[in-house]
């Protein structure tokens, strides 16, 4: 009975896939309910699942302690070739390998791409180093807690080289995991020449030309600027040269209030900046649930040394020269009429990213970038100008846009590689946690509650909103921050969770439970049983899933977590009666 | 903020809670009626920012319910105000028309501020724009707000020159403010058009607005006034509270007497020791006669000698900041101690060795004017390098500094007496002398340091023509 439920959870993840691995996939939707006795048998399946991937890896193991010696099958260089050696490219690499095919991942830049030399790894550096001065800075926070700190200050430089070396070092951890499973690392541009034929060298020079039975396009993507914008690197600029650190200008604008943007202002501000936000939309973070933005207006913005413009274009930006400042003209969003012109020390451009798929060599094989995106469908098979897939060819990451994080484009590898191994995969996409890593940290996991709201007036279901607060967490008060809400949105007829908001104390740490409780479908009657260690953070969850009113419903299938009374009351006789005869046998 | 609230399940967005809205009379605020129509002022009501919990300073408006040009009725919800906590709908204690909206949606004001006007009739809607304009006028509403056409007009700040205009290289864009700026403006009622931005292309910076308000700069903690206390005070240990003693009045430090008080506990940190030196006047006193009708003072000469001097020992000039090196400043600038009200500070003549005594005068007593009106800017009382403390002037023959924190060494001058002397021939006569003694950081400056120090110190003071050019 249970493991029906949980079967019809997962069915939105996992489509008719067979197989161990899948089956192990279901088996912890029931799992609670089931008792003891499913656990075990949960247990043994997934250590069943796990049989088949450790022979993958010895495989793997053998492959590169050869070198090679396992060709491709079927007369290819490679079983899989992946263009771009980014997170994502590195993911699927990984997974190949345990998979047992042969692999080669080309990467004419550095390894790592954004994510670890120009993206999340340095970002994470720098907000480390905000979030220390925060601390050290907040008198009022530090005197509540008893301690007193005289002066801070920060050496840019040695702030700036603490991103770096994060870099390079987890860089080197990436290449160095490639190398040790027998990864083949090309170097240079790879373009698809033809079916399965991949060529790579230096730019304008590919030089080199292998097949692979399977591709992967996993290029990623660049800063995107705005037509009017002029970069010059030193007052005018992007992310990549922001990670760099530079330098700290007193006043800087950042233009495009996303997580960019937003964790930008939480390191400039703690570093002693004065920031203005342009948004084009008209509220500030137009990407967060509308109730999480607020909050994080009232807690990341309000207080600090930031202003914004909602509403508006930065339709001119002109760098710093000739003794004056950055100068950037705004212009209504709707009228585009010139509102006002803003004198700045420097100007951060965070208004998104646009893919890099030039010199793929698409055309070759009737592929029509739309927008510089790849098209793919939903198991990330590239479509060409048909409107039909492209056998052999997939595309992951930022290149196809569907969901323009590290992580999501590692999974969609991930998802690939299953596929090529036989095994059907479709990736659930809501599944997905993002984060902010300001100070307080935002993440989220499916659906905002707008969202929410629009597919349950389309499909006909009812939605419930709860939130909890971090000010009512024992931890988060021991620690001083109390600033926050935890905020879920499911379905009360199911108990099936839609999205959970976090904003608070590491709340890109406790997003995990909620991610994972989407992906495997559990649902709120299951998980609110769970136990939470007193006093964690994670309690913000615990408290949350509790919260949840349910409607008590028969026909909610996933419901039966007590046996019906008669039964129980039929057992417990039994049982009773059992252990008096045994009992009275002894005597 | 106040309590924490146990978990709480809310699926509205907002509480929905209803608050009146203090509107009074606009006359009784204490403006003063300036033009005999303003007679009919009681007619026309100003509705303020409520004050929706004990903590909230300002309040954002979410939106209007009501626009202007409505005519709303005693009770009615006319605006969303946005707290620290939650947004409220906040309700009219009078009818009338609502005349002008003077915060617009999206924009903060704080608690007790005008948000809009309300007229009782028709009639009196011209007399609240007009007051509505008059309002404007005297708060920094340049931020872009959607304002009635007629005050446009009147709205002081120009629009910033387009930035083709190759404008100056100095002057920069009037007007332009921070971000911090303007929510320093905005708390303190500041007019941003009143304040001259000594930012970066004369930018108004958070300190230009604190400035105008007349705020004390905060008092960072390296940054405050260093002081030539007596050494006993300072040598009691702060951690020990001693019990007050009956009958006793308590006074609560300042904010400046707490920093002086910090500072001179901090200063216990540092391994300081003394080095005096008997310096004859005479030549000095001459030429101060000399100089005194053109406005030159004896602060300012015994600066310039030991700004000159410094220039010959950079180590006395230097500061220990880590325990492990040496920082060499680049420029000399002597801190001067000065007693004001409830405290002393410390204006610092910058480049000192480079200024000639005439330009240091000047500088000085607009530093002192300054300094008593509790006006100076934080680089003009925390860029000293070298601090100089004379109480001569009351017959203190000599006294012993405490080091300043950030600085290497500190200077204190004892009065200039007559006293006989003895030459190397055995001849007495009569000279001024005065003994000056310096404290130093031992970790940086050393005994011969300081002494050499000295003697070009007083070779300067003894041949003081040097002074002059």
């Amino acid at each position: 009975m249970q493991s029906t439920a949980a079967v019809s959870v997962s069915a939105s993840a996992i489509t008719s896939g067979s197989g161990a691995r899948s089956e192990a996939a279901r088996r912890p939707g029931g799992l609670r309910v089931c008792g003891l006795r499913r656990e075990a048998l949960a247990c043994s399946s997934l250590r069943i699942s796990q049989a088949p991937a450790r022979l993958a890896v010895a495989r793997a193991a053998a492959a590169a302690a050869t070198n090679g010696a396992v060709a491709g099958s079927g007369g290819f260089d490679y079983d899989l070739v992946i263009i771009g050696a980014g997170v994502g490219g590195h993911g699927a690499a990984l997974h190949a390998v345990e998979e047992g095919l042969k692999t080669a991942i080309i990467e004419g830049d550095v390894v790592g791409g954004t994510c670890v030399n120009r993206g999340c790894v340095p970002s994470k550096a720098l907000l480390a180093v905000s979030g220390r001065m925060r601390e050290l800075h907040d008198e009022h926070h530090m005197k509540s807690m008893g301690l007193q700190v005289s002066s801070t200050g920060y050496d840019r430089q040695a702030v700036a080289d603490h991103a770096n070396n994060l870099a390079s070092k987890i860089r080197s951890n990436l290449t160095n995991s490639m190398k040790s499973l027998g990864v083949d690392i090309l170097t240079g541009v790879g373009t698809i020449v033809g079916k399965q034929r991949v060529r790579y060298g230096k730019v304008g020079f590919p030089d080199k030309e292998i097949t692979a039975r399977n591709i992967i396009i996993a290029t990623g993507s660049t800063p995107f600027v705005p037509k009017g914008i002029e970069i010059d690197g030193k007052t005018v600029f992007t992310s990549d040269h922001a990670l760099k650190l530079e330098s700290v200008p007193d006043w800087i604008a950042i233009v495009g209030s996303g997580y960019i943007g937003l964790e930008f202002s939480d390191v400039y501000t703690a570093l002693g900046s004065e920031v203005t936000f342009v948004e084009a939309l008209d509220q500030l973070m137009p990407g967060f649930d509308p109730e999480i933005a607020k909050l994080a207006q009232r807690v990341l913005i309000n207080p600090r040394k930031i202003d914004y413009h909602t509403g508006v274009f930065a339709s001119k930006i002109t760098p710093a020269k000739d003794g004056k400042p950055v100068l950037i003209e705004l212009i209504d969003a709707k009228t585009k009429e010139h509102k006002e012109t803003l004198e700045v020390d420097a100007a951060l451009i965070a208004t998104g990213r646009a893919p890099f798929t030039k010199g793929l060599g698409l055309e070759n094989i009737n592929v029509v970038t739309q927008r510089g995106f790849v098209p793919v469908d939903e198991r990330m098979r590239v479509m060409d100008a048909d409107g039909n897939v492209v056998p052999n060819l997939f595309c992951i990451g930022d290149a196809n846009g569907k969901l323009m994080l590290a992580h999501a484009a590692s999974a969609q590898g991930i998802s690939v590689v299953e596929q090529i191994s036989g095994r059907d995969h479709i990736l659930n996409h809501l599944s997905i946690p993002a984060a902010c890593f300001t100070h307080p940290e935002i993440s989220m996991v499916g659906l905002t509650e707008p969202q929410a709201r629009e597919k349950a007036d389309k499909e006909g279901f009812e939605i419930s909103v709860v939130k909890t607060s971090f000010k009512a967490n024992t931890k988060a008060l021991a620690e001083n921050e109390g600033d926050g809400i935890a905020k879920l949105i499911y379905r009360p007829d199911t108990g099936e969770i839609l999205g959970v908001h976090i904003l608070g104390l590491h709340a890109a740490d406790l997003i995990h439970e909620a991610s994972n409780a989407i992906a495997l479908g559990t649902r709120l009657q299951d998980i609110k049983f769970a136990v939470h260690a007193h006093p964690t953070l994670s309690e913000v969850l615990d408290e949350l899933f509790k919260a949840a009113k349910l409607q008590p419903r028969e026909e909610r299938g996933s419901k039966p977590s007590q046996p019906p009374q008669p039964l129980l009351k039929a057992l417990s006789f039994i049982t009773a009666l059992l252990s008096s005869s045994i009992r009275d046998r002894q005597r | 903020m106040a309590t924490a609230p146990a978990p709480f399940s809310l699926s509205a967005s907002t509480v929905p809670a209803r608050l009146r809205a203090a509107a009074v009379p606009a006359g009784t605020r204490g403006r003063q009626p300036r033009r005999g129509r303003m007679v009919v002022r009681a007619k026309i009501r100003e509705i303020f920012m409520p004050a929706l919990s004990s903590t909230m300073t300002e309040g954002k408006i979410v939106s209007w319910a009501a626009s202007e040009g409505d005519r709303v009725n005693k009770g009615d919800a006319v605006v969303v105000v946005e707290s620290d906590k939650a947004d409220m709908d906040v309700e009219t204690f009078h009818d009338g028309i609502v005349a002008a909206v003077l915060v617009p949606a999206g924009e903060s004001a704080p608690v007790g501020a005008p948000i809009a006007l309300l007229a009782e009739s028709e009639e009196e809607v011209p007399l609240a724009l007009a007051k509505a304009k008059e309002l404007s006028n005297g708060q920094p509403q340049q931020a872009a707000a959607p304002a009635p056409a007629e005050d446009a007009l009147a709205t002081p700040p120009p629009p910033p020159t387009p930035a083709a205009a190759p404008a100056p290289v100095s002057a920069g864009t009037k007007g332009i403010a921070s971000p911090q700026a303007k929510k320093l403006a905005k708390q303190h009622r500041v007019d941003l058009a009143k304040v001259t931005g000594t930012g970066p292309y004369g930018r108004i910076t958070p300190e230009d607005v604190e400035a105008a308000a007349g705020i004390q700069p905060k008092p960072k903690p390296a940054a405050a006034s260093p002081a030539v206390a007596a050494p006993s005070a300072a040598a009691v240990p702060q951690a020990a509270v001693l019990p007050p003693v009956p009958g006793a009045t308590v006074v609560p430090f300042t904010t400046m007497q707490a920093a002086v008080s910090k500072n001179m506990v901090e200063s216990l940190a540092v391994p300081a020791f003394r080095v005096g030196y008997p310096i004859v006047t005479d030549k000095l006193d001459e030429l101060y006669e000399k100089v005194k009708p053109k406005g030159v003072t004896m602060t300012v000469l015994l600066a310039k000698a030991a700004a000159m001097a410094l220039a010959q020992h950079p180590v006395v000039n230097a500061s220990c900041r880590d325990g492990k090196s040496f920082t060499y400043n680049s420029n000399i600038n002597i801190a001067v101690a000065v007693a004001i009200d409830g405290g002393l500070i410390t204006p610092v003549l910058q480049d000192a060795d480079k200024l000639d005594i005439y330009l240091l005068s000047q500088n000085w007593k607009d530093l002192v004017k300054k300094a008593r009106a509790k006006q100076l800017q934080p680089n003009e009382y925390s860029s000293g390098t070298f601090t100089l403390s004379n109480l001569g002037m009351f017959g203190v023959d000599r006294f012993d500094a405490i080091l300043p924190p950030g600085q290497g060494a500190i200077m204190a001058v004892g009065a200039s007496k007559p006293t006989v002397v003895a030459d190397k021939d055995g001849f007495f006569s009569v000279k001024s002398k005065m003994l000056v003694n310096v404290t130093a950081d031992h970790r940086i400056v050393y005994g011969a340091d300081l002494a050499a120090f000295l003697q070009t110190f007083a070779k300067i003071i003894e041949g003081p023509e040097s002074l002059t050019l």
